[in-house]
């Protein structure tokens, strides 16, 4: 049901906020080339990414998670659940056939939070008054008729005749009659998430700043992190140590390349985390066995883009370096080298993502420090703000390390895409 | 029409390289009996050339005229050492050529250039690759590009240069490495009509001052009439030599208005002479493929 609510929500938000900023934005339209062109739908270098819809999609984001969470940084909140004081009274029947009403007082409190039972007076009749606090989410199970004296049965609530299995509605809940003559108090969910399913952005902050202090199982943050980074770059360095001379040997040699495509044709589509079972086997759970699972995640990647950078090359820039007196070893270095950057860079990109996917996973698996044990840990302690906390800086540390990666292509090779 | 052959020689296929150390033979270029048979993947075979024969003195300056198909770019890859004639040889100065090598430099259509570079250091690269010293190389670099009129775009990346100025740096790069012969493979035909001229007129002003032999490739006869002292005009299927011209517009055109050598009388009687022999053939060919 939320599901559905949160989805309708943010379909309208998408609709109304296009709509928003299309009449916000007219008379306002950019008047350069791109602008002028009539035909757009199909011209993938007319479609320019709208930023007004970017930041208005991060805030949404934000907007709904912090409104399906009861944070205060939304000032809109979708129902939340019933919290506080509420009363309802039932009518007890006793073996004599006598019946009396008498109340329940009942206060759902936060899960942590400190709360009494409220007061109530005993009441007059055999039906005495009951109390009891109540987490809120959770169910509670009365038995109000304990103190009714012997063989008492609940007959109605709030005056509606009620029998075993039915429920009766009440103010802020509802209560059901259990088979056995117990009512079961079921207060209001509303449409929010209980937090150890979704916690509010402000208890992922607090996590991160608890954490940022005083660690996480007596390692700090930047350590678990460094951990995940140094092993995604060791293993990346040595994979490319490898594989880049190799994708060179395997464009430049028919034996190499025939001795090595089935291995490598082979080995490329096998998921790294496919690997683990058998790296753990054969080189243990600690540093070893993670540097050599991310070295095979990078391995063939970069193999294969040195290979196809190699192919890249035109026939008519090795001819022309040939006829300016060029070696062998002076047409590598010169020309076959500079011309396989890109390709190489593009890889290079591909392999850094799959290895710190590699990584995580790999730490999920067994690990005592890094970013993926951080968040596995805290999954088997229901710390559902850090698992949260985890995950967002992993895609950080993935997007900034894409963002480098970019930054460092367009440094090195600026001639890409314009041979 | 048999093909004639004014340049071939009564040499042998089976010469010794002793043989060729007569003096007559250590001056220039020669094709001697070239010929290139391939087969093809799917049976069958290729015959590219067959006997080609032909002697270039020093310093003269030959186009070669074709239709698609008549093995002119062949025979130039034969020339450069990039493939290896199935019969006869490529001697130059005596020596018989095996492979690519510094003596032979080459002009592309396009795309040869180093885009990784900055257009002088796409010009120093010959000279780089022998070890001639930095300082050295950089003024015959900056001397050449001052020659071909890219002395404003020394420092640019050869990807912000238009197609016309690409070529000029191809030329200085290969006039940087002072070669005995420049192969030409269409260097201009992907040029607009009026870079073209112009670049036309740099190929003929470069040709006279540097004195260098010349094997210039294309497909417009008007350009292989101007560009060529001597003009090959190849027939196919296969690949041989059908006529050959000695031209005066070549050295009429030198440091002149190509449009003016274009007036000349013989010029348009010329052009219409050649078309026609192309025409005729690309007619035949286009029967037989109708036939086949």
């Amino acid at each position: 049901m939320t599901g559905i609510i949160l989805l309708a929500i943010y379909v309208a938000l998408f609709v109304g906020s296009m709509l928003a900023v299309g009449l916000a934005m007219r008379g306002r339209e950019q008047h350069d080339f791109t602008a002028l062109k009539t035909v757009t739908f199909g011209d993938e270098s007319a479609v320019r990414p709208n930023r007004v819809a970017s930041i208005i999609s991060v805030v949404v984001i934000f907007l709904l998670w912090a409104a399906f969470t009861g944070s205060s940084l939304s000032p809109l909140h979708v129902p939340g659940p019933f919290l506080g004081e509420t009363r309802f009274t039932y009518t007890a029947e006793n073996p004599a056939g006598e019946t009396d009403d008498a109340e329940v007082a009942l206060v759902v409190h936060e899960q942590g939070a400190a709360a009494e039972a409220p007061e109530i007076a005993e009441g007059d009749g055999f039906a005495l008054n009951d109390a009891a606090q109540i987490v809120a989410y959770r169910t509670e199970l009365l038995r109000v008729t304990g103190n009714d004296g012997e063989g008492a049965q609940v007959v109605a609530v709030n005056g509606q005749p009620i029998e075993a299995g039915g429920t009766v509605a009440i103010e802020g809940g509802s209560v059901g009659l259990s088979p056995r003559g117990s009512l079961t108090v079921t207060p209001d969910r509303g449409l929010q998430m209980e937090p150890i399913w979704l916690p509010s952005p402000e208890r992922v902050w607090d996590a991160l700043t608890t954490i940022a202090v005083e660690g996480y199982q007596n390692v700090p943050l930047l350590e678990h992190l460094g951990f995940s980074l140094f092993r995604v770059l060791v293993g990346f360095l040595l994979g490319s140590l490898v594989g880049i001379p190799l994708g060179y040997a395997m464009g430049l040699s028919g034996w190499f390349r025939g001795w090595f495509d089935p291995i490598v044709e082979f080995m490329r589509p096998v998921p790294p985390l496919a690997l683990i079972p058998l790296v753990i086997i054969w080189f243990g759970i600690w540093e070893s066995g993670k540097i050599v699972l991310l070295f095979l995640a990078a391995l063939w990647i970069m193999a294969i883009s040195a290979r196809s950078g190699v192919s890249g090359v035109s026939i008519t820039k090795v001819h022309a370096a040939y006829s300016l007196g060029a070696s062998k070893w002076q047409i590598l270095r010169h020309v076959i080298i500079p011309n396989s950057l890109p390709e190489i860079f593009t890889g290079a990109r591909v392999a850094m993502g799959v290895c710190w996917g590699t990584v995580v996973a790999a730490e999920l698996v067994a690990a005592q420090k890094g970013a993926g044990m951080m968040i596995i840990a805290a999954s088997k302690f229901q710390r559902t703000d850090i698992v949260i906390m985890g995950i967002i800086l992993i895609g950080l540390i993935g997007f900034g390390i894409d963002i480098l990666m970019r930054k460092a292509e367009n440094w090195l090779v600026p001639w890409k895409g314009r041979g | 029409m048999p093909p004639s052959r004014p340049g071939a020689t009564a040499a042998g296929l089976d010469l010794d390289a002793h043989d060729l150390m007569g003096e007559d033979r250590m001056n220039g270029l020669s094709i001697e009996g070239v010929s290139m048979r391939f087969d093809l993947p799917a049976g069958g075979h290729v015959q590219a050339l067959q006997d080609v024969s032909l002697e270039l003195a020093d310093g003269e300056l030959l186009s070669v005229l074709g239709p698609s198909g008549c093995g002119k770019t062949t025979l130039l890859n034969i020339v450069a050492g990039f493939l290896a004639p199935t019969d006869g040889r490529i001697v130059l100065h005596g020596n018989r050529v095996t492979g690519p090598s510094a003596e032979r430099g080459m002009v592309f259509q396009q795309g040869a250039l180093f885009e990784w570079m900055s257009v002088r250091a796409n010009v120093e690269f010959g000279p780089r690759m022998k070890g001639m010293p930095a300082k050295e190389r950089r003024d015959s670099a900056d001397h050449l590009l001052d020659i071909t009129g890219l002395g404003a775009f020394k420092e640019k990346a050869i990807y912000e240069l238009s197609g016309g100025m690409q070529q000029r740096v191809a030329l200085a790069r290969c006039l940087a490495n002072d070669p005995d012969v420049i192969l030409m493979d269409e260097p201009l035909g992907a040029l607009d009509a009026l870079t073209r001229e112009k670049m036309q007129g740099l190929v003929l002003k470069l040709w006279k001052e540097t004195g260098k032999t010349i094997i210039l490739i294309t497909h417009s006869v008007e350009e292989a009439l101007l560009l060529g002292e001597r003009l090959l005009v190849m027939a196919p299927r296969p690949g041989r030599i059908h006529r050959e011209y000695r031209l005066p517009f070549a050295e009429a055109g030198v440091n002149q208005d190509l449009r003016q050598v274009k007036k000349m009388p013989d010029f348009a009687i010329k052009r219409e002479e050649i078309l026609s022999m192309i025409w005729e053939m690309e007619e035949e060919i286009m029967g037989r493929t109708e036939n086949a």
